[in-house]
């Protein structure tokens, strides 16, 4: 099918989402304003107070709140948006996993932002570390195109009757939100044509009542639960062949584990988010020295594509996790220890050491990823001295 | 329904524990908790239907002829003897 | 908008028990104790609201008793999220509404939407929830099943306790006589947001409360009512005497019943002559454990407040804002 004629257009990546909002045509959007995610949110406020786009703005008073009044306008039938950031992602947490139990399609922004303490504006991956498992779709993407672009995928794959599960899509906090970046759009009629309107499964109407959110005693608790571990699983599938007509629609092709220069690679960097753009310019240098190191892009994180990541890191024998969140106490950095966890049944398996970079918006450049590698390897012909490691702490 | 609730295979649960058929509690006998059942003298009783206004169960059921009797919910709290307003509901002992 | 103006006190177009509706819209086969006050006026509730609606539900007692997997005693459409943000959920289910009956995707008229919560998940903490609801004047009716504890959880005390009361966290001892504040005012609170319908209820009353719930599901914009739930379990009081109790709660002026509309206050029972509070103390082991000065106070404080109710409802001009811009404006 032919790619229909673009246009390329600077605008803050914040603004982008939005428009992909708009152009998805949401219907109820209750949002609560944090930074990073402000410029979302007011940009959306904006279009709906001018008619141009037909939905309720909900000024809701809280995040918890936000998720809550989502939960009533999906489980009413109509598109739903919101979008958080941070301490309001941690506000709006036992909420989440009941949006999820409760299968309701849901799209949310998570403009990333450490969380507190201390409190840091900045951006990090420790709010929706913080969320793994409230059993949502969750991806990551590096750029605004990519913000943009799944952003409005993210409401066909949640609404598609096969997977009917809220999707978190994760964009660094400032990194993109606040940075003003070239974007392809596209037009309303070609959206239109890939995003019908929603036809709920449930919905709340006094023609056909219903009840959601009936309590389970324990001799149901755990099938209740399979059903929803079932589902997210299962999701894979129809995330990818909305993925493919997306790429066969805009030529732009997305797939849960990407790769950039990773043949021959015995020396693998795997990152998720913006940095991985960063990670690719050292991956180039190093290159150019001779050095055969290569990059993994992780951007499904769940359902975590574990053979989809094994393949990615077959024939590595280094491989250096670097992680933008802490797990305190803990074996291992959150990304580091599901690596591990998909790696372990393999009878030949990678060294893998971790790294958390980045925390609180610390500023990461390309000469950054060529130390840790250099770390990395002389840790391992030594021995590695710790599990995991926080890359550039003074002290 | 078929199958005893605590049996339901997890591909037998609706999609997100909806229960799609209003007012199923029904099927659950609250009957079974009485220990003391209410019986309406039918000479007193001048068929206002106060009883059947005030019991939280909706445990009380008109008869053909317009008087009012408990139904299978009756847990047997009292409250209908209580505020009848002739006095012809006495409580009995379940049993007796 | 029809203005309800103050010589408009809440009509009866029914008033024989017969001629009610036989509809149950909350079934029987719930699990409330017997003789639950709560159960009797959800009853009533559900049945004064009509078919066309929507309930959002708190966690707490009702939820509890009304919808164990895979049974529901509800026939309307109804949706338990959490405990603490029913009146969120229902902002949410208002805009949804809002936007289906835009677009023309409404097969009906607009169904109302209600919103239900005990006292803890009203006045504590839904207290930010609900306060948000009725500032945005969301097109709602907020039902506040108030049985004065967190039941639910074992009778520990809330914000709606009643002063002297005994609960498991407000327990009598050398050192206490029990709950130690006076309830908090959540019909104040609620007025105070400008809304156009507050309103107090009991199932001692019922036909009040019935024709008071239709009030205000027909009124634009956020509606308020607080429903006295005698909890027979909680409360320490035999079974059977629920509805006597929660008559005796308004006969003693410890529970008045009233309406607030666009600011304006009137009572809608107005017993001839107030009873000693101990009347309505007495029957309920809750109290039993206080001693003749904190029933006089709690006797002089009833009586302080009614006396102060009486004025409102005589002050000739409301000292209200009106907060939410009907539609259409």
């Amino acid at each position: 099918m032919a790619v229909p004629e673009q246009k390329r257009i600077g605008m803050e990546v914040s603004i982008a989402v939005s428009h992909a909002v708009q152009l998805a045509r949401a219907e109820a959007i209750a949002a609560y304003p944090i930074t990073p995610q402000t410029h979302i949110v007011e940009h959306l406020s904006s279009v709906v107070a001018n008619g141009e786009l037909d939905a309720e703005f909900v000024t809701v008073e809280s995040e918890h709140s936000a998720m809550s009044a989502s939960i009533g306008s999906a489980a009413t039938g109509v598109r739903t948006y919101t979008a958080t950031s941070s301490q309001g992602l941690a506000l709006m947490n036992e909420i989440l996993f009941i949006a999820s139990a409760m299968r309701l399609p849901i799209v949310m922004t998570v403009a990333n932002r450490a969380l507190s303490g201390p409190l840091s504006i900045w951006n990090d991956h420790s709010d929706i570390m913080a969320a793994r498992d409230i059993g949502w779709v969750q991806i990551f993407v590096e750029n605004g195109q990519e913000a943009f672009d799944h952003t409005i995928m993210s409401f066909k794959i949640a609404e598609d009757h096969r997977v009917l599960l809220p999707i978190a899509v994760n964009l660094d906090g400032f990194i993109l939100s606040h940075v003003v970046e070239a974007h392809e759009l596209l037009d309303q009629e070609t959206v239109d044509k890939f995003l019908p309107p929603l036809v709920p499964y449930h919905k709340l109407d006094p023609a056909k009542p219903v009840t959601m959110g009936a309590f389970a005693m324990p001799e149901l608790f755990t099938e209740v639960k399979m059903a929803h571990q079932v589902a997210l699983n299962n999701s894979y599938g129809p995330i990818l062949e909305i993925w493919q007509e997306w790429g066969d629609l805009t030529g732009r092709h997305y797939k849960p584990v990407e790769t950039y220069r990773t043949e021959g690679a015995k020396t693998v960097i795997l990152i998720m988010g913006s940095l991985a753009e960063v990670a690719e310019t050292a991956v180039d240098a190093m290159r150019e020295q001779g050095l055969p190191v290569g990059l993994v892009k992780l951007r499904l994180w769940r359902p975590f594509p574990f053979e989809d990541l094994r393949n990615a890191l077959a024939g590595a024998e280094l491989v250096i996790v670097c992680d933008r969140a802490l797990s305190l106490g803990g074996a291992a950095s959150p990304v580091m220890a599901e690596v591990r966890s998909t790696m372990y049944p393999l009878p030949k398996k990678p060294r893998i050491l971790g790294y958390t970079i980045g925390l609180g918006g610390r500023d990461t450049q390309p000469e950054d990823f060529e130390k840790v590698v250099q770390h990395a390897q002389a840790e391992v012909k030594q021995g590695p001295s710790q599990e995991y490691y926080i890359y550039g702490v003074r002290g | 329904m078929s199958k005893a609730w605590d049996q339901l295979t997890w591909q037998e649960i609706e999609v997100g524990g909806v229960l799609t058929e209003p007012g199923t509690a029904r099927n659950y006998n609250t009957g079974d908790w009485r220990s003391s059942r209410p019986v309406w003298d039918r000479d007193r009783c001048i068929k206002c239907g106060i009883c059947w206004t005030v019991c939280p169960e909706a445990g009380i059921s008109e008869t053909p002829e317009g008087y009012f009797e408990m139904n299978t919910y009756c847990k047997g709290c009292g409250i209908c003897a209580k505020e009848c307003v002739t006095g012809c509901i006495k409580m009995v002992l379940e049993g007796s | 908008m029809e203005k309800f103006g103050f010589a408009e006190s809440t009509k009866f177009d029914t008033y024989a028990s017969r001629m009610m509706p036989r509809d149950e819209f909350f079934t029987s086969g719930h699990r409330s104790c017997q003789g639950c006050g709560e159960a009797l006026a959800v009853r009533w509730v559900c049945k004064a609201i009509g078919k066309d609606a929507i309930i959002a539900h708190a966690t707490g007692c009702m939820e509890i008793v009304s919808s164990a997997m895979p049974q529901t005693a509800w026939m309307h459409p109804w949706i338990h999220v959490a405990f603490e943000n029913t009146s969120a959920v229902a902002s949410g289910i208002d805009a949804a509404l809002k936007v289906l009956e835009r677009k023309g995707k409404l097969t009906g008229a607009r169904p109302k939407v209600v919103a239900m919560g005990g006292d803890g998940g009203t006045s504590d903490i839904g207290l930010q929830a609900l306060s948000g609801a009725l500032e945005r004047g969301t097109n709602f009716t907020y039902i506040c099943w108030d049985n004065e504890a967190y039941m639910n959880t074992g009778i520990q005390r809330s914000s709606a306790t009643p002063f002297g009361a005994m609960t498991t966290t407000s327990p009598p001892g050398k050192q206490s006589y029990g709950q130690r504040t006076w309830k908090k005012d959540m019909v104040a609170i609620a007025v105070a947001h400008g809304i156009p319908y507050v309103a107090t209820a009991s199932p001692g009353y019922l036909f009040d409360l019935y024709f008071k719930v239709k009030k205000a599901v027909e009124t634009p914009g956020p509606a308020y009512i607080h429903v006295l739930s005698v909890c027979p379990t909680g409360w320490r009081s035999a079974t059977d005497l629920s509805v006597r109790l929660a008559r005796l709660a308004t006969e003693t002026a410890v529970f008045p019943l009233f309406e607030v509309v666009d600011g304006k206050y009137q009572l809608t029972v107005e017993p001839p002559k107030i009873r000693p509070v101990r009347d309505y103390l007495k029957p309920q082991g809750r109290f039993r454990h206080l001693r003749d000065p904190e029933v006089e106070f709690i006797q002089k404080q009833v009586m302080d407040r009614y006396k102060l109710l009486l004025e409102k409802c005589q002050a000739p001009f409301p000292e209200f804002v009106p907060v939410h811009v009907p539609e259409g404006i």
